[in-house]
């Protein structure tokens, strides 16, 4: 068993080289002074392009946004869809199974394919150019999983302690907040942070919705390093890179070990 | 379960989610299914007044060499990228670092989930940076004189690429969940009756995962259908429109040449493409909702 076990291992390793290869210019372009597009030892290694990107016209007002939008469009996609979850989790209604699988069927479209029509009702809206409106439709969008996901972690709140709640007095909406979410705490904070994180990355989006350049968030705000002249400042480009990544990064650790990795499938594939 | 016959106790908190899917998901879909049948227009007469223009915009859109081009793109791009790179080098991953050492599974899981956790439009400017003519690639490329643009040369190959080294991560994710509870037992006695890993997978390991294997296809299918930052960042469509799959043929036609009406129509074929698929992906669910 040794051979195969030997190739197995090669194997593995060659495509780790290659996946991480793309990522490695990120790391060497962003510290060397004459940052280019090839990924080498910085011979020039310097922290500049990280200082001349921290600023706010460049650095600070985009990732501002990006919070501002990716921050509420988590903020009211977890209040609507934790209410929402609660009837259909408790409730016996006979339009559950319908209404559940649309949810399901919605969670498949590609977004990308309703923009148009978006843009056309934003513009009758006067929402266009609205960071407001952007991250509402971005909530909306981000509805159907989240949704999908309050539900079955809701699900897994045995209803005898609501119970308990009920034969003191307490109301559905009470019961809610005292009893249900406090032991599902875990569940909603997975979904906020799957919710910021898609919208932070999320390109198309803004960059349909949005005009003005001081409203861009980081994702749009990125192409700002390519300059009128075609000329680009790599390692700056890197660095930014690097700057608006971060705080993702961040966030899938916090998740990964809640659940072991892979947390946006919890709620996808398993049903 | 409780019984709830009173509308005032369910309605309120169903409704701020109807709503905002009535008015931001529901609304533009209809809207899609009315604009594509008018000649409705960013700006002019056509923009306050759109005039109904039957099925003027699916003859348009099924003669147009454009619309073929993209779609037959589109497949390809799906087909190449999704089906058979995410899903299969997915698989292999997960199969491979199944009973591997910790330091092994730790590494390759990490540089794998990386690429999958990057903005879409970092992770286009890595692959960019990459395959640029001066890019990683071509400096080590270009000790065997192989050095090339690969954006040029094979803008298709570029973004399939791209599209494989960002997704392969949710793929693998996904059978390593299935992998872990696949019974082992199973495997242990297929091993006493003396079959090889090979057959092992094949005849048991492949059977019990088969509606993740589904499931998995129909997801990522549907992600890779709406791509379009990754595209639009590496190639913008071009050279030559060699890579203009369908969401940047929308893009172009509605907002850089204003044809709403037209754009809606092409939004249309890929609204219900990714209806058909996301229909499949729900009966292969159906018996646990």
């Amino acid at each position: 068993m040794r051979g195969p076990r030997l190739v197995v291992n090669l194997v593995l390793l060659a495509v780790a080289v290659l996946f991480v290869a793309p990522l490695l210019w990120l790391l060497t372009a962003s510290f060397d002074t004459h940052g280019s597009l090839a990924a080498k030892v910085p011979g020039d290694f310097t922290l500049a392009n990280f200082g001349q990107i921290l600023n706010w016209e460049v650095g600070g007002r985009p990732l501002v946004n990006g919070l501002l939008i990716s921050g509420g469009t988590a903020i009211i996609a977890v209040i609507v869809a934790v209410l929402a979850a609660y009837p259909l989790s408790r409730f016996q209604l006979r339009f559950r199974r319908p209404f559940l699988y649309t949810i399901l069927f919605t969670t498949g479209l590609p977004v990308t394919a309703i923009m148009v029509p978006v843009y056309g009702l934003f513009v009758r809206l006067s929402l266009v150019d609205s960071l407001l409106g952007t991250t509402v439709f971005l909530a909306a969008t981000a509805l159907p999983m989240a949704i999908w996901m309050c539900k079955n972690f809701m699900d897994g709140i045995p209803v005898s302690l609501e119970e308990a709640a009920w034969v003191d007095g307490a109301s559905s909406l009470q019961a809610l907040r005292s009893i249900v979410l406090p032991l599902m705490a875990p569940g909603v904070a997975v979904v906020g942070i799957f919710t910021f994180i898609t919208a932070w990355g999320n390109f198309f989006v803004p960059f349909v919705l949005l005009l003005d350049p001081d409203k861009m968030p980081a994702s749009v705000g990125i192409f700002s390093f390519f300059g009128q002249n075609g000329l680009v400042a790599y390692g700056q480009l890197a660095a930014y890179s690097i700057l608006y990544t971060t705080p993702v990064l961040a966030l899938y650790l916090v998740v990964s070990r809640w659940l072991g990795g892979g947390f946006s499938m919890a709620g996808a594939v398993k049903a | 379960m409780r019984r709830s016959p009173r509308v005032g106790v369910w309605l309120p908190p169903l409704a701020p989610s109807i709503f905002l899917l009535g008015l931001f998901v529901a609304g533009p879909i209809l809207w899609c299914f009315y604009a594509s049948f008018t000649n409705s227009a960013l700006s002019g007469i056509a923009a306050r007044r759109p005039k109904f223009v039957g099925l003027d915009n699916f003859t348009t859109a099924f003669t147009s060499p454009d619309v073929a081009a993209s779609l037959w793109l589109t497949v390809v791009f799906v087909v190449l990228s999704a089906v058979v790179g995410q899903n299969s080098l997915g698989m292999l991953l997960a199969v491979f670092l199944q009973h591997r050492g910790k330091l092994l599974r730790g590494i390759v899981g990490t540089v794998v989930v990386a690429a999958w956790v990057l903005p879409e439009v970092v992770a286009a400017f890595a692959i960019y940076a990459f395959l640029n003519a001066q890019g990683t690639l071509n400096e080590v490329l270009g000790w065997f004189g192989l050095s090339q643009n690969w954006l040029y040369t094979a803008p298709m190959m570029a973004v399939v690429l791209a599209n494989i080294w960002r997704g392969t991560a949710f793929s693998m994710l996904v059978y390593q969940a299935a992998l872990s509870e696949v019974p082992s037992d199973l495997v242990e006695a297929a091993q006493v009756d003396g079959a090889g890993p090979v057959r092992r997978f094949w005849h048991v390991v492949l059977p019990v995962i088969r509606r993740t294997v589904v499931t998995n296809l129909m997801l990522i299918t549907l992600q890779t259908l709406g791509v379009f930052g990754l595209i639009y960042v590496l190639t913008a469509g071009g050279p030559d429109n060699k890579t203009r799959t369908l969401p940047l043929l929308m893009y172009e036609q509605a907002f850089k040449f204003g044809q709403i009406g037209y754009g809606t129509a092409i939004a249309l074929v890929l609204l219900v493409l990714g209806a058909v698929f996301s229909l499949v992906y729900i009966r292969s669910l159906k018996a646990e909702v």
